[in-house]
């Protein structure tokens, strides 16, 4: 699998390291909810069977961790974005 | 010989000697194993897997089921070697298998009688019980009597490689179709990889007497690789077979040495390739097919194409006396061509009642008698290794002998579509063509010629070149469409036929695991009608052939016993490889000691120097103690450090610890958000320990971070996490908060860090400092953190830290200087009899000092549970405080950290020791926690652990009982503090 690095281009998908689901914000943690919004955050995800939007690290090239449109049934990547704060 | 006079495309004047069976023979070059074998007149070449029948050559191509070899020895010796695909060289030498004590006289040919009780099924049916006669008697005894071949037994001493390419367009196959589509998009300009198996680019062009454009079909196929090579855009890969189509890349294996006895200097055996393509073009052909008939798997039956090959290609007559049998065309061109060669081709057999009136006239023409509506209804043989005799025929009602060596067979061909499977496309059934064609293909993947179901060559050659410009054109490069070389037509009419009713003997559908048309009668019978249960209750279509002459024969078979269609009885998909791939090349250079790479500290050959005995701690290799002359045991020698280090000094190199350069004006802010601990207060100058837990609340990882300046500081993580951390804080920074202006970086291979200590290690820092830099108790307080210089400007990073318990420091120097600084320290320590020491005695020092290390920060440990709940801010938020606080990991309960010593100081303790609570059951309903870590205290002169334990802070002064039935420990323990010496810290301070 490739996937196209907005910093390095399309590289082989042995240079990242996988996290997951990048569609989970981490939530206020002085909200009064804050212990339920916070096992959710951590532990509850979605196994979606196509589009996905998912965090790849791109520790063998330039670091930056990179928002992945995925589709979890054929690995077509509709488009992969730098996370807000990489540089 | 079996030699033609003049016909192929060998190189008569290179002629080249082999062994087969340790007879000698000579061949020549551009010749295979088979062909070679073939002009020798060697027709029994191997025994089969399960009856082990005498069998032939059967195919010229990738598809063999039957000639599989034990090709070279030693320890490159590799079993089931398909003869048809092995490139002749001099000095080749191969031996049959599956045979014993010789190919024409083999014992086990007696399974062959006993034939009707080994059909479909049989090993699941007569194995069944008990279970423990499995491992004992039956699978040696099967593995003995049914096999290929053997592999090697000791190491293979060829390298392999791993190399990436990239193109717009590849092109897999180099026949008439690839040929014309690598012609097309490479004349456009677009970037090309033509990869073929073979070491002959052409594919059938080298195989039929053929014209193209006006030439031979074999001379249009060399122009035309002219030209590509003449094309920088174009790469042509020969002896490569693109085996496997996965997400966005191809996997190919170039066979870079295998057609010489052994690699050229500093050249792999094998190559493995992702190629990654922008477009694809299947151009792979397709597979001629046997016809099931009664004893169809005799030496001498084999398909009509590969017998036309050997006598256009490689200049070998198959036989002295040649028969077809078909039911369609492409084996009339056969049995022409081989005519026209000097085979003697005596008698054309067609089930047909009607052929095409040019074919006949032909057959007249050249003088070979033509039988229509008729069948092969068996064989007979030699008595000795079986080699083909005669043939029994029926016309209508009558029966028949016809005497033959060789009988060409041909049912037709099945296009070679894997590739397209391999995203899950199913094949498609063409009634016209009697044939599966490509379904749904891999994205970007399209199909050109025989792969398609396409047969005419003028047909092939129009459809490689529209899709190669396609191709290009898509890409956008203005790729127009080149000329067609003019061809004849080649002529592919067809009557679907599978399997000769009521012939004689065995008929065989899968030659290389002895399914007959017999055994699919008993998978019918027992229920086993799916596609994917009949092929794993008979093995139809399973080993190294996967199927390739044998699976459309079988699934007609299972049709016609069903009254489904073929479409409706469905088919197998392919999966990759293509062909088999060996797992050499697909481990490449991680093997053995490259498995992985190896990390050196700086210092490692001073500590090599020294003796050191030196220990995998995850990729690095550090030393784990330093005997002396005399030391036996290492115990011995890590007391003797221990000792060292607490009476005088001692130094250890520590720069495996991970380093992360930390600056910005918001560093203190985001430390204060990854640690449980504060930061952003410390004072420039000084160090501090700190804990960060993961978001579920558990400890992640460990280590002291130090202000160096307002906004730079610098942290050091644990060897284990150094990467998993920073990829942490890379996440926090650029997903969790972008606000904050921090930018780090990993100096973890800038810095070599020494840690020095013991109560002389001041005197010894002092004597390699520069002049002027203060490291007395208020220069360099304890956790002071300073940068200065050493051994004569050498710029350093000086800590005061302690992981011993003993006044200590760690000196960071420019990783090129890690070595001079050890040798410094050692010059300037010498008065005090300075030791170095490995990671033995370091935790045994750490141990005794009570701190945790990888055995505590288990993944399962929280703050709380290892002593460090009051560092745990309350004035700020940070990664895991709120998951920290859930009440099952805030319960007192859990298993806290403590530490143990025996009650009987004699008793050695063992990690992993569960506790129990004294008179309690010993079952894990009273499971009380385990031991994490222990060691011998040269201190206290005994054994100490460290361990977790329900409620364990609470419980110090009681007596628990230390379980280890693994070991056969189990004796009492005192719970105690983790500290065993000095508990108040005295001697770091002093």
């Amino acid at each position: 699998m490739r996937i196209p690095c907005p910093y390095c281009g399309a590289r082989d998908a042995s240079e990242f390291a996988y996290l997951g689901d990048a569609t989970l914000t981490r939530p206020d943690p002085a909200a009064p909810d804050a212990a339920d919004a916070f096992h959710a955050y951590v532990y509850l995800r979605d196994n979606p069977a196509g589009a996905h939007s998912e965090w790849w690290y791109h520790a063998g090239g330039c670091r930056r961790w990179v928002k992945v449109a995925r589709d979890t049934t054929t690995h077509a990547i509709a488009g992969a974005e730098l996370a807000e704060g990489a540089r | 010989m079996s030699r033609l006079p003049s016909s192929g495309l060998v190189d008569r004047s290179r002629r080249l000697n082999f062994r087969f069976d340790g007879k000698s023979y000579h061949g020549f070059s551009g010749d295979t194993l088979a062909s070679a074998l073939l002009a020798n007149q060697v027709r029994l070449v191997g025994r089969s897997f399960k009856y082990h029948r005498p069998r032939g050559i059967l195919s010229a191509g990738p598809e063999e089921p039957n000639a599989l070899v034990e090709l070279r020895s030693g320890s490159r010796r590799e079993p089931n070697t398909r003869a048809t695909v092995a490139e002749l060289y001099d000095g080749l030498d191969a031996a049959s298998q599956n045979r014993w004590p010789s190919l024409a006289l083999d014992a086990l040919s007696l399974n062959g009688l006993v034939a009707p009780f080994l059909g479909a099924g049989f090993y699941y049916k007569t194995f069944m019980w008990p279970a423990t006669f499995w491992e004992s008697v039956y699978e040696p005894a099967i593995r003995r009597a049914a096999g290929l071949g053997r592999a090697a037994t000791s190491a293979d001493p060829d390298h392999y490689e791993k190399a990436f390419a990239f193109c717009d367009v590849l092109v897999i196959g180099a026949g008439p179709a690839g040929l014309m589509a690598a012609l097309a998009a490479g004349r456009a300009g677009a970037r090309v990889i033509l990869a073929d198996e073979d070491f002959l680019a052409g594919g059938r062009l080298n195989s039929e007497a053929v014209t193209v454009g006006g030439e031979p079909g074999h001379v249009f196929a060399a122009q035309a690789m002219a030209e590509l090579a003449s094309l920088p855009n174009v790469r042509i890969m020969t002896r490569t077979t693109v085996f496997g189509v996965y997400d966005d890349e191809y996997g190919a294996v170039e066979r870079v040495s295998d057609h010489l006895p052994t690699p050229a200097p500093f050249q792999p055996r094998q190559r493995l390739w992702k190629i990654a393509a922008r477009r694809a073009i299947l151009c792979a052909g397709a597979t001629e097919r046997p016809i099931v008939f009664g004893g169809n798997d005799r030496p001498g039956v084999m398909l009509a194409g590969s017998s036309r090959s050997y006598a256009n290609r490689y200049g070998v007559a198959t036989g002295k006396s040649v028969a077809c049998f078909t039911n369609n065309d492409s084996a009339w061109s056969s049995a022409f061509e081989m005519k026209a060669a000097g085979v003697n081709v005596t008698t054309l057999i067609d089930i047909r009642r009607e052929v095409a009136p040019a074919l006949a006239a032909r057959a007249k023409a050249l003088g070979i008698a033509v039988l229509t509506d008729t069948q092969v209804t068996g064989t007979s043989g030699q008595p000795i290794g079986g080699a083909l005799t005669g043939l029994s025929l029926r016309t209508g009602g009558r029966s028949d002998r016809l005497a033959a060596d060789t009988l060409a067979m041909s049912g037709g061909w099945s296009p070679s579509l894997h590739l397209t499977c391999h995203h899950g496309g199913k094949p498609v059934w063409n009634e016209g063509l009697a044939a599966f064609v490509p379904g749904r293909t891999p994205p970007g993947l399209s199909v050109a010629g025989a792969a398609r179901g396409t047969y005419g060559l003028g047909d092939i050659l129009a459809e490689g070149a529209r899709q190669g410009t396609d191709a290009a054109s898509a890409l956008g490069f203005a790729a127009a469409l080149p000329d067609l070389p003019a061809t004849e037509d080649t002529p592919a009419g067809i009557a679907a036929f599978w399997h000769v009713q009521g012939s004689k003997g065995p008929a065989f559908v899968d030659q290389q695991n002895d399914v007959t048309a017999k055994d699919l009668g008993i998978a019918y019978k027992e229920g086993f009608r799916a596609v994917e249960l009949m092929k794993r209750y008979t093995t139809l279509g399973m080993a190294t052939d996967q199927g390739r002459t044998s699976n459309v024969n079988g699934l007609a078979i299972m049709a016609e016993l069903t009254g489904a269609s073929i479409m409706e009885t469905g088919t197998t998909i392919f999966r990759p490889p293509y062909t088999p791939v060996s797992l050499g090349v697909l481990g490449g250079h991680h093997r053995a000691k490259d498995f992985r790479p190896t990390r050196l500290t700086p210092t490692h050959q001073w500590a090599a120097s020294l003796g050191a005995v030196f220990v995998e701690t995850g990729p690095w290799l550090r030393a784990q103690y330093f005997p002396k002359a005399g030391e036996t045991d290492w115990l011995t020698t890590v007391n003797r450090e221990v000792k060292a280090v607490r009476a005088s000094v001692g130094l250890i190199d520590v720069s495996t610890f991970g380093k992360i350069d930390l600056q910005g004006p918001d560093v203190g802010a985001f430390l204060d958000r990854v640690y449980i601990n504060t930061f952003s207060t410390l004072a420039v100058g000084k160090a501090r320990y700190g804990v960060m837990l993961r978001e579920d609340g558990l400890v992640m990882d460990d280590g002291t971070t130090a202000r160096l300046a307002p906004e730079h500081y610098v942290m050091t993580t644990t060897t284990a996490n150094a990467a998993k951390v920073f990829q942490h804080l890379e996440f926090c920074l650029q997903v969790l908060w972008p606000e904050l202006d921090v930018t780090l970086a990993s100096v973890s291979e800038q810095w070599a860090q020494i840690a020095i200590a013991g109560p002389r290690s001041r005197d010894v820092l002092a004597r390699v400092v520069d002049a002027g830099v203060d490291v007395s108790n208020e220069g360099l307080p304890f956790m002071g953190a300073i940068e200065r210089t050493v051994m004569g400007g050498v710029k350093a990073r000086l800590f005061r830290l302690s992981f011993s318990g003993e006044l200590g420091y760690e000196i960071a120097v420019p990783a090129r200087q890690g070595e001079a600084l050890a040798r410094a320290l050692m010059a300037a320590g010498e008065e005090f009899g300075i030791t170095p020491y490995g990671i033995e005695a370091l935790g045994v020092m750490r141990i005794e000092k009570g701190h945790v290390s990888g055995n505590e920060l288990s993944g399962q440990t929280s703050a709380g549970d290892l002593g460090f709940g009051k560092m745990a801010s309350t004035k700020k938020d940070y990664i895991g405080r709120v998951m920290a606080a859930r009440p099952g990991i805030a319960d007192p309960e859990r298993l806290s950290f403590v530490g143990f010593k025996p009650v009987d100081p004699g008793q050695r303790l063992r990690a992993g020791a569960h506790f129990l609570t004294i008179g309690a059951p010993a079952d894990m309903a009273h499971d009380q926690g385990y031991m994490t870590s222990v060691a011998h205290s040269p201190h206290l002169g005994h054994w100490i652990g460290l361990g977790l334990l329900k409620n364990g802070p609470a419980r110090i002064g009681e007596r628990v009982r230390a379980y280890d039935p693994v070991r056969g420990g189990d004796f009492e323990v005192e719970v105690c503090a983790p500290a065993f010496i000095d508990p108040n810290g005295e001697r770091l301070r002093g």
